[in-house]
């Protein structure tokens, strides 16, 4: 089961004189149960993107398959099918705290169940299973004004609002944007346990290198509305020439990794991507320099 | 006196509603004319409330702010703080007005009555100082995040303001963008000798600040040169916040018993530490 795109084009206004192509022959597959990563600088196409993965926006050219199912079939009667295939793509936007609007937090969560008209028991059960997945405790929370949260509390309230529509594909535009890092790093625990634990697919457009490198197993790199990388996010960032023209850089601990060796600390290998990785890798090679020094020292004392 | 004096300002929201909130709790703060501070804090930790201080968007519950000596309570002087002390906001589609980028920049000069050939020499040189001069009769709807928000920098510089105070002005950016934006600010306080009073959640952004300020839960917690806040690895941790990279691993590395200085704060001296 997958999340198909086939050579997808997309124009904004077409045929006028604003017409200006956003995507360009697109194609690829994001699998279940995978982590990918969507990057690219301003402008270059990730929200057009992320739009036609629920069918927001239909391609003006290619098709877009969720679990096989055409979002935009020349059949009529596919509907249903189509429906329900959009209901498996949650999708959480740039910024979604400032999509909340209900006096408590168990009322916003229960907006987006209640409209697809469970029963209040479903809802009230949804609503309780979406904030235990965001780590938001329901006793403490439910009854209060999701006003009066902190700035990434309110996004964990955004985001259960749509895991209570229950999605096999959690689509997310920029998740840690304007997050402070305490709460930067609690919302990447919430997402990379919901892919872990719960078995989720998630699907995230980031700026940030270092996030992709220590989350993502899958990454889809975009320049100008076309598909330039689409790799393990490790093979990506060996390309620096192809990374560079996107307006991207590689990870900063992958850089300084690169500047240690440069600088001669005989590190084995070079690829770390996560600080975890990178002290292990230091901490080996600055023992080996250092033990090395000391035999050399020895050798040397002696007459 | 300094170009920024807080003296004991807290700050209530909505006070004697069931809403109240204090925001800012006996906060004192100065600082000098052409000095770059970097203000750092969570969420709700006060920052963005100290910053609308700094130009009489907010006015102190208790306490006295004053801005070059103007005292921003006197309301008759609103004007010239405001003409001294200049706001960038984090979302740059808030903050353009104009359907074209010269239009915006001398918006602000407009408003203050300047005559219309000062007016127009001081957009050019703004636009000219954010490398923006080529975008001049773009619309700024076309423009990118790091462009836009070099825009409205330059609409403060065409009102010759003094002080750039920036809420985030980078937080929706692109890397790219957020390195043009950081670029221009680096360039204005130091080829210009602006006063810069940064708010940022990227700690990377704070290193080359002449002094840091960290806020949390509307107190001032503690403040000092970059090198002294960041050696502190565990206390910003502790704060929620976070320390660049290198001084991160320079603090783990020497739990582990490597002896690295506690100053490090770039790669390049954590490079230098490692190999020498």
């Amino acid at each position: 089961m997958s999340i198909a795109l086939e050579h997808i084009e997309y124009l904004y206004m077409p045929k006028t004189p604003f017409e200006r192509q956003a995507l360009s022959d697109v194609s690829a597959i994001i699998d279940e149960g995978s982590f990918t990563a969507i990057a690219g600088h301003t402008g270059s196409g990730k929200s057009t993107l992320l739009q036609h993965l629920n069918g927001l926006l239909h391609p003006t050219r290619g098709r877009v398959l969720v679990d096989g199912v055409d979002l935009q079939p020349a059949d009529k009667k596919m509907r249903q099918a189509v429906k329900e295939a959009r209901h498996k793509v949650g999708m959480v936007f740039q910024y979604p705290e400032q999509q909340l609007f209900e006096e408590t937090v168990e009322a916003d969560v229960a907006f987006g169940p209640r409209n697809l008209g469970c029963t209040e028991q479903e809802i009230s059960q949804r609503v309780q299973e979406a904030l235990q997945l965001v780590h938001l405790d329901y006793d403490t929370y439910a009854k209060r004004s999701p006003f009066q949260l902190s700035g990434g509390q309110k996004r964990r309230v955004a985001i259960a609002g749509v895991l209570a529509l229950r999605p096999k594909y959690l689509v997310l535009d920029e998740p840690t944007a304007g997050l402070d890092p305490r709460g930067r790093e609690e919302l990447i625990r919430t997402i990379r346990r919901l892919h872990e634990k719960q078995g989720m697919t998630i699907i995230f457009v980031s700026h940030n290198m270092d996030d992709i490198a220590r989350l993502a197993d899958h990454l889809l790199v975009l320049n100008q509305g076309r598909l330039v990388c689409d790799d393990v996010p490790k093979h990506a960032f060996a390309q620096e020439a192809m990374l560079r023209e996107a307006g991207l850089r590689p990870p900063h601990v992958m850089k300084l990794m690169q500047d240690l060796c440069a600088a001669g600390l005989p590190l084995q290998e070079e690829t770390a991507l996560t600080m975890h990785e990178a002290m292990d890798e230091i901490l080996a090679a600055y023992r080996r320099q250092t033990s090395k020094n000391r035999q050399r020292k020895e050798k040397g004392g002696k007459p | 006196m300094a170009f920024i004096e807080l003296d004991h300002v807290s700050h209530i929201y909505h006070a004697g509603t069931e809403n109240e909130h204090q925001a800012l709790s006996d906060v004192s703060l100065s600082i000098e004319e052409g000095e770059f501070v970097a203000i750092l804090g969570t969420n709700g930790s006060g920052k963005s409330t100290l910053a609308k201080h700094l130009n009489a968007l907010l006015l102190p519950t208790r306490g006295t702010c004053r801005i070059a000596g103007y005292d921003t309570c006197e309301e008759e002087d609103l004007w010239k703080i405001r003409q001294e002390v200049s706001m960038v906001f984090q979302n740059p589609d808030n903050q353009i007005i104009a359907a074209v980028v010269e239009d915006d920049v001398a918006f602000g000069p407009e408003n203050l009555g300047m005559p219309p050939e000062t007016i127009r020499e001081n957009v050019h040189r703004a636009l000219e100082a954010v490398h923006m001069t080529r975008f001049r009769k773009f619309a700024p709807h076309l423009l990118s995040g790091g462009q836009k928000q070099r825009v409205a920098i330059a609409g403060a510089l065409a009102m010759q303001t003094h002080c750039l105070v920036l809420d985030e002005p980078t937080a929706m950016l692109d890397p790219q963008g957020r390195e043009e934006v950081m670029t221009t600010v680096r360039q204005l306080h130091q080829e210009r000798g602006m006063t810069i009073v940064h708010i940022t959640h990227f700690m990377e952004e704070a290193v080359d600040a002449d002094r840091i300020v960290v806020m949390d839960q509307g107190r001032l917690v503690v403040q000092g040169k970059p090198r002294e806040i960041f050696a502190q690895a565990d206390r910003m941790k502790d704060l929620g916040l976070d320390v660049p990279l290198a001084a991160e691993l320079a603090s783990q590395l020497r739990k582990k018993g490597v002896p690295l200085p506690q100053s490090i704060l770039t790669d390049e001296e954590l490079v230098a530490a490692l190999t020498q």
